[in-house]
């Protein structure tokens, strides 16, 4: 759907160095906010599949944050096993949940599956707030690093789970799946016309968005070391910020929640820096305030953003 | 046995029976039409051989396969394509996005959907809209449009519903040209509209049905002076003196 | 037996006060046809205004309650009319923009609410706050039952309202269906905000009953909220008498929940009947009693 632009693939090769390369260079803390925009990156790409993509906007991708993480967590609460192999178990346990989630949720439409995923997400925090005996509930798990004090190797990690993200949601998009999914967020009554099995490709939008929201959940359990339920299945900080980050840059497309992620890693830490507890204030209302007059992201809505800085007549197009 | 047999189908809205035991079978090749003043029941008998409604009784067989529970995915795969009385666009993709859409049932490489969507484009006369995007075309193209989807998904049978609807002199003419072609192509239509000159100047065999049943048969001219048909549409008074 | 009998009343008795803050929910929804997620942080802010009064002037909240509600009718109208209606039915790639919109707004409001009074729990203790009934050897709460006692009399002079009054009656006329109400002459966008209004005082009033029993901090609204979308989905959307019975419901369920199973997973007994609802039930309770 996009046309090869020379121009912007030199800037990606570029990006892709700098990515890359500079990172060893910079301090202890930007390392630590680079990783967390990687984790944001990993975490938005993957909603966005399932909700900018599909159309199928879930309130609740917390419980497979939260899963990806708590897979690690449990192997190594109750067998000592090292969390790294949460990278595996983790998101695959949030698509073995997920899978029947799904069947359930996706008979609802709209607004009210975006409610029933919420629901799920708080039911799972409250479960593994409770159920001590399996979770080690509200104590929460605490693990030691790997590499101590380093953290560039987490953030080549978290790189190479961004980029391998990324590639997934391009080979998905310019592909059959992608086409299907975009008609079923179109209209799911033509797209059935069309030959289309909307539960089931559902569920292959699903898949994906659920394992690399549990592989994001993972990677925060290996470098955090430490989980507990009521922040890796929260729903204002994981699951709604999730879906401020991908609306910031502009669901379905394929950089929009990449660049969204990142713009929102940079703000929240810059404000926190700057402003402190007000920080939290700030980000429901710039959400505010891109809902009303920016709904389709700063990628989505760019021709708006020209205009308003050009004070030329717009010109309308037929059809609007 | 018919290339689509309608059996006795019943389809009922709690009190409301729209679909009243409806019999007929449609033969391969030709384009049946069906005509029906307003509520008669015409879109829920589509409704109820795509299955978005399931029919509550009777039975649907297309080439000897009963398709009555089939899901609509399933139906379509079958070979029975579908246009919508008001018609739905996939908004935000282009024209081209759209009929590769519906090009990907019959394959999954995405440049043979390509290739077919521009052959199927070609085909209604629709490819110099084909990277315009699908809500901003106007009402004929949309129709047209959603006939090309459907075309690219290579169906026996098409059910188009309400094709000149809304369209000018000129578009009907165009229209009834593609389906004229869609014909010659060797795919069997089932037709429904109101505007009489589109569906009589292209039907074979003509269906009138009022409140749910059948109330009359036959060729284009003899639904013009069937007295039944005449009653529904324009009342009792009419009917004498034909 | 006591057990059982005690369960069943605290349950019904704090049902009634979910039905209150769930009604004035279900009647925006039937009007608006929008998820309004900011319905339970309008309710948190009502609290905290009544905790101002009975810390400065001794108001008890059942009296404070309704300058609550008057300032919350003001609120949820500006609300909705300056920013809500801005995000209504406007086509953006992702369609549920207005249900977020009130989200971020709750959050928005729960932070200011946060700078200005701290996380620090708070309460509205009175002696009478303790008191209790004794009935065969079950007690009963006397601060739930008064509240009980005030949101019926709510109930009843809502219902009162939406039947017996012009405004009333164009506003269930708009729940039913908008453009026919249009048609006949109601002001469909003046009776949506008044609706907004209407709906937040209600919860104000909720939040004020809620307020001698319940400690009172910022978050406290978020299981109140999904409590309200169950109870609107139980009962149906727009349909007062389903409010009404899904919260009493959804309160004894909860009870049973709480004194049965565990009273950490109270909240669970709710998400567990939404999704049932949604999935096997999806007029809701409505579709039922047939109103």
């Amino acid at each position: 759907m996009v046309k090869k632009n020379w121009f912007l693939l030199a800037i990606l090769g570029l990006g892709g160095v700098a990515v890359v390369a500079i990172p060893p260079f910079l301090g202890g803390y930007f390392q630590h906010v680079l990783i967390l925009i990687m984790m944001w990156i990993i975490m938005a790409t993957a909603w966005n599949l399932l909700g900018g993509y599909c159309g199928q906007v879930s309130f609740g991708h917390a419980v497979f944050f939260g899963l990806g993480a708590y897979g690690g967590g449990l192997l190594y609460l109750h067998w000592g096993i090292s969390p790294w192999w949460g990278m595996i178990v983790g998101p695959l346990l949030a698509v073995i949940i997920g899978i029947p989630i799904g069947l359930i949720t996706f008979r609802l439409r709209g607004a009210y599956f975006a409610l029933a995923m919420l629901a799920l997400g708080e039911t799972f925090r409250i479960v593994f707030t409770n159920w001590e005996p399996v979770t080690a509930g509200a104590v929460g798990i605490l693990t030691s690093r790997t590499w101590g004090g380093e953290k560039l190797p987490y953030y080549y990690i978290a790189l190479a789970v961004a980029a391998l993200g990324i590639y997934v949601a391009y080979r998905l998009i310019h592909s059959k799946y992608g086409y299907y999914f975009v008609s079923i967020r179109e209209d799911q009554d033509a797209a059935e016309g069309l030959g289309i099995p909307t539960t089931r490709y559902k569920l292959y939008a699903l898949i994906p968005s659920a394992f690399f929201t549990g592989l994001a959940g993972a990677v925060y359990m290996n470098y955090f070391a430490y989980i507990e339920p009521h922040t890796v299945f929260n729903l204002s900080a994981i699951s709604i910020m999730m879906i401020l980050a991908v609306m910031m840059g502009g669901a379905g497309t394929l950089w929009g929640p990449v660049f969204g992620a990142a713009l929102y890693t940079i703000l929240s830490e810059a404000l926190r820096a700057v402003i402190g507890p007000i920080s939290y204030l700030v980000f429901p209302l710039i959400a505010c305030f891109i809902i009303m007059f920016l709904p389709d992201g700063i990628i989505g809505d760019w021709d708006k953003i020209k205009r308003a800085f050009s004070r030329k007549e717009p010109v309308y197009a037929g059809g609007e | 046995m018919a290339y689509l047999d309608i059996n006795h189908v019943v389809r009922r809205f709690g009190g409301l029976v729209a679909v009243n035991d409806i019999t007929v079978g449609i033969e391969q090749g030709e384009i049946l039409g069906l005509i029906g003043p307003n509520g008669s029941g015409k879109t829920t008998l589509f409704n109820c051989i795509n299955n978005y409604y399931t029919a509550n009784s009777g039975e649907i067989v297309f080439k000897g396969i009963p398709i009555t529970h089939k899901s609509t995915h399933e139906i379509c795969h079958l070979g029975i394509g579908r246009t919508f009385q008001v018609v739905k666009p996939l908004r935000r993709m282009t024209v081209l996005e759209n009929v590769i859409a519906g090009a990907f049932l019959r394959t999954s490489n995405i440049t043979e959907a390509r290739d077919k969507a521009l052959e199927v484009l070609d085909f209604c006369e629709l490819s110099h809209r084909k990277d315009m995007l699908a809500k901003d075309l106007p009402i004929a193209d949309k129709k047209r449009m959603e006939i090309a989807r459907s075309l690219a998904g290579e169906p026996e049978l098409m059910l188009l519903d309400e094709t000149a609807a809304g369209l000018n002199p000129r578009e009907i003419e165009r229209a009834m040209e593609l389906v004229r072609k869609i014909r010659d192509r060797g795919i069997t239509c089932f037709v429904v509209e109101h505007v009489m000159k589109f569906i009589m100047g292209i039907s074979d065999r003509m269906m009138c049905i009022n409140f749910g049943r059948e109330i009359a048969r036959g060729t284009p001219e003899e639904m013009a002076s069937h007295p039944e048909v005449i009653k529904a549409y324009l009342g009792e008074e009419y009917v004498k003196g034909r | 037996m006591t057990l059982l009998g005690q369960t069943l009343i605290t349950g019904l008795l704090i049902g009634g006060i979910y039905a209150v803050i769930a009604i004035g929910m279900t009647l925006i929804m039937g009007v608006m046809e929008i998820i309004n997620l900011v319905h339970g942080a309008l309710m948190m802010v009502a609290m905290y205004i009544c905790l101002v009064l009975f810390e400065s002037f001794g108001l008890h909240p059942y009296i404070g309650m309704i300058p609550a509600m008057v300032i919350l009718f003001v609120i949820g109208y500006l609300l909705q009319k300056y920013s809500i209606e801005r995000v209504f039915g406007v086509e953006t790639i992702l369609p549920e923009s207005q249900v977020l919109l009130t989200l971020a707004m709750a959050l928005a409001i729960t932070e200011i609410i946060r700078l200005i009074f701290s996380s620090d729990y708070q309460s509205t203790y009175t002696p009478f706050s303790g008191k209790c009934f004794y009935l065969g050897g079950m007690s009963i709460s006397a601060p739930y039952l008064v509240s009980f006692g005030i949101a019926m009399a709510f109930v009843a002079a809502l219902h009162i309202f939406l039947t017996r009054t012009d405004l009333g009656r164009s506003v269930v006329a708009t729940a039913q269906d908008r453009e026919a109400a249009i048609y006949m002459g109601v002001d469909a966008k003046r009776i949506t905000n008044f609706t907004f209004g209407l709906g937040t005082a209600l919860a104000a009033a909720g939040g004020a009953l809620l307020l001698p029993v319940f400690y009172l901090f910022p978050d406290v609204w978020h299981p109140y909220l999904a409590k309200c979308f169950i109870i609107t989905i139980l009962g149906g959307m727009g349909s007062t008498v389903g409010a009404l019975s899904g919260g009493l419901l959804l309160g004894i369920a909860e009870t049973f929940g709480a004194t049965y199973w565990s009273p950490g997973y109270r909240d669970v007994v709710g998400f567990v009947i939404f999704i049932l609802v949604l999935l096997f039930l999806p007029g809701g309770l409505k579709k039922i009693i047939g109103r």
